[in-house]
């Protein structure tokens, strides 16, 4: 029923500008990462593999990226454990207070990821409300230094701020579990935790692998949470190209730092997906 | 039967489950209250018991300039960020729905990439364009960073109405001699009015808030989130706290209009889980 000519016009633009401002600039991401810079800090087109070359051979960029990799999937595993016993509590316990409490969930997501990370800075200062609250309640005598400037904090503020998104996945998959496949488990007499682990968690499955991509990747990238809160150990892969980036002036590094991010990225996408396809009923 | 499962599944049957519950909304609260709780604490950021409670700081923070500057400067880029989002993400998913081309698996995941990518990635990769471009980095590339990105949110929301929307409304439009231009007005822009206006307020909000592309794309005027970063960089005062108070409010105020508007578009919807599945390319 749609003309040739409203195809086109539907078609043309966006494609054109998403060429121009999303295919050309990974391209170019892609062009640079075989560039590299002159002593007089000027790019020189060259193609070579030298920047891949050092990647492999300079050890605190592949220690990183593998820090940094620990790091996320300490993240993941925590919004899990957090967000999936409350998707699950929503979904079968909460009965009439279900949208109320999912709306609860929702909120946080949205306040921005600055200020949320700005918060948890004032809470686990030196002079912090934590700090300060222990030593009033005399339960510490001097400041707690390992709470700010470490792993742990950016772990902590990285997972206080992906629960919300491992939670939605899983909790949308939980509700689709037809609910008479739960209540036949139970009248042929399996216990609720055999119904649990037998029928409701092998179908919410692709909602796990969601969740744990959406929390995987993005607080891999992360450079904001780090430079926050993560201090001279807590440096991830990200901070690293910031740095390439601005003061050491290597661009061409950064981008080849970055072209592996988004490789890394875009297989764990086709895994989750192939993951996904695998584990859905429907 | 129904009733004995349903027996079984009360909050009084399920204390761990409550208790953990519990937890989680304690963990994704206690920032939220301590920030706001500390934005009228007359002694500083931190410290145990707070003390002297005070207006002061959100009187500093209307008289700071520089604050307000940016505030100006981010309402502007999301502004213009909502009109290229829906500019180009309403055709995209135009295109999406009803035609066919070369490309067109690799458009869509192009389309949708800004959603689950760092965004590290795309803000590096426009730098890289602007620079090999000679264009000199101001707001309008902070613009075009976030309309770009944000094309992903328009496309997901306008798709997802399209399914729902039944063609022989538009049929009829054109078989009765009016031409598209005229049924693209007319029919499909009304019926699809819940999708776009919900995804204008989602681009507004997401744009007012984003930090890592702009962090990479910023010139001489700062955007609210990056004049906030710069402050946190030079040390820490309550007007943080007290500016990020008045975010949460405002933020608070879309997401509850955002809420209602899909509700009242589509009452059984998994509202927000959307936005997730469909940057894996679920729906589309």
């Amino acid at each position: 029923m749609f003309s040739r000519a409203y195809k086109t016009a539907v078609t043309l633009p966006p494609l054109v500008w998403v060429t121009a401002f999303l295919l050309m600039p990974y391209l170019l991401m892609f062009c640079y990462s075989f560039w590299s810079v002159s002593a007089s800090q000027t790019i020189v087109h060259s193609w070579n593999l030298d920047n891949y070359r050092q990647l492999l051979q300079v050890d605190v960029y592949w220690q990183t990226l593998l820090r940094s990799m620990w790091i996320a999937a300490r993240v993941t595993i925590f919004s899990l454990l957090l967000g999936y016993p409350l998707a699950y509590f929503l979904s079968f316990y909460a009965g009439k207070r279900k949208d109320l409490l999912y709306q609860f969930v929702i909120i946080p997501l949205w306040v921005s990821y600055l200020v949320r990370a700005y918060a948890w800075k004032t809470i686990l200062g030196s002079e912090g409300v934590l700090n300060t609250l222990l030593q009033y309640a005399h339960l510490t005598r001097h400041p707690l230094e390992f709470l700010l400037y470490s792993p742990f904090a950016v772990v902590l503020t990285l997972t206080h701020i992906y629960t919300p998104f491992a939670f939605l996945p899983i909790y949308a998959a939980l509700e689709h579990i037809p609910r008479n496949l739960v209540e036949a488990s139970h009248d042929l007499g399996a216990t609720p935790r055999q119904t649990f682990w037998k029928v409701i968690f092998p179908l919410s499955i692709p909602g796990v692998v969601a969740g744990a991509t959406f929390a995987f990747v993005l607080s891999l990238g992360d450079f904001l949470a780090p430079l926050l809160l993560g201090g001279p150990s807590g440096i991830m892969i990200s901070n690293i190209v910031v740095s390439l980036f601005g003061a050491a002036y290597n661009w061409p590094l950064g981008a080849a730092i970055s072209l592996c991010m988004l490789l890394l990225v875009l297989g764990l996408l086709f895994c989750s997906e192939r993951l996904e396809k695998k584990w859905s009923f429907s | 039967m129904e009733l004995l499962v349903k027996e079984n599944n009360t909050l009084s049957n399920s204390p761990w489950l409550l208790l953990h519950a519990s937890a989680v909304f304690a963990f994704l609260y206690l920032p939220i209250a301590v920030l706001i709780l500390y934005s009228f604490n007359g002694e500083g950021v931190g410290g145990f018991p707070p003390r002297h409670l005070t207006l002061g700081w959100y009187r500093i923070l209307f008289a700071d300039g520089p604050i307000w500057d940016s505030v100006l400067n981010s309402l502007q880029v999301a502004a213009a960020a909502v009109v290229i989002a829906l500019g180009f993400g309403v055709p995209a998913a135009l295109a999406l729905d009803r035609t066919q081309f070369f490309g067109k698996a690799l458009f869509r995941r192009l389309v949708l990439l800004p959603l689950i990518l760092p965004g590290i990635i795309t803000g590096l990769s426009l730098l890289m364009l602007f620079n090999v471009s000679g264009t000199k980095l101001s707001l309008l590339t902070i613009i075009l960073g976030h309309g770009t990105a944000l094309i992903s949110v328009a496309t997901t929301e306008v798709f997802a109405g399209l399914q729902k929307l039944d063609r022989a409304q538009e049929e009829a439009s054109l078989d009765l001699g009016a031409n598209y231009w005229q049924t693209f007005w007319r029919i499909t822009v009304p019926n699809l009015k819940l999708p776009i206006v919900g995804a204008a307020l989602l681009i507004f909000t997401l744009s007012m808030d984003e930090i890592a592309v702009s962090f990479f794309l910023i010139g001489r005027d700062n955007t609210l989130p990056l004049e906030i970063w710069g402050r946190l960089r030079r040390g820490i005062t309550p007007e943080i706290n007290a500016v990020s108070t008045i975010i949460f409010l405002f933020s608070l105020v879309a997401i509850v209009l955002w809420y209602r508007l899909r509700v009242r578009s589509e009452p059984d919807v998994d509202v927000g889980s959307e936005i997730v599945q469909t940057a894996e390319g679920h729906t589309i």
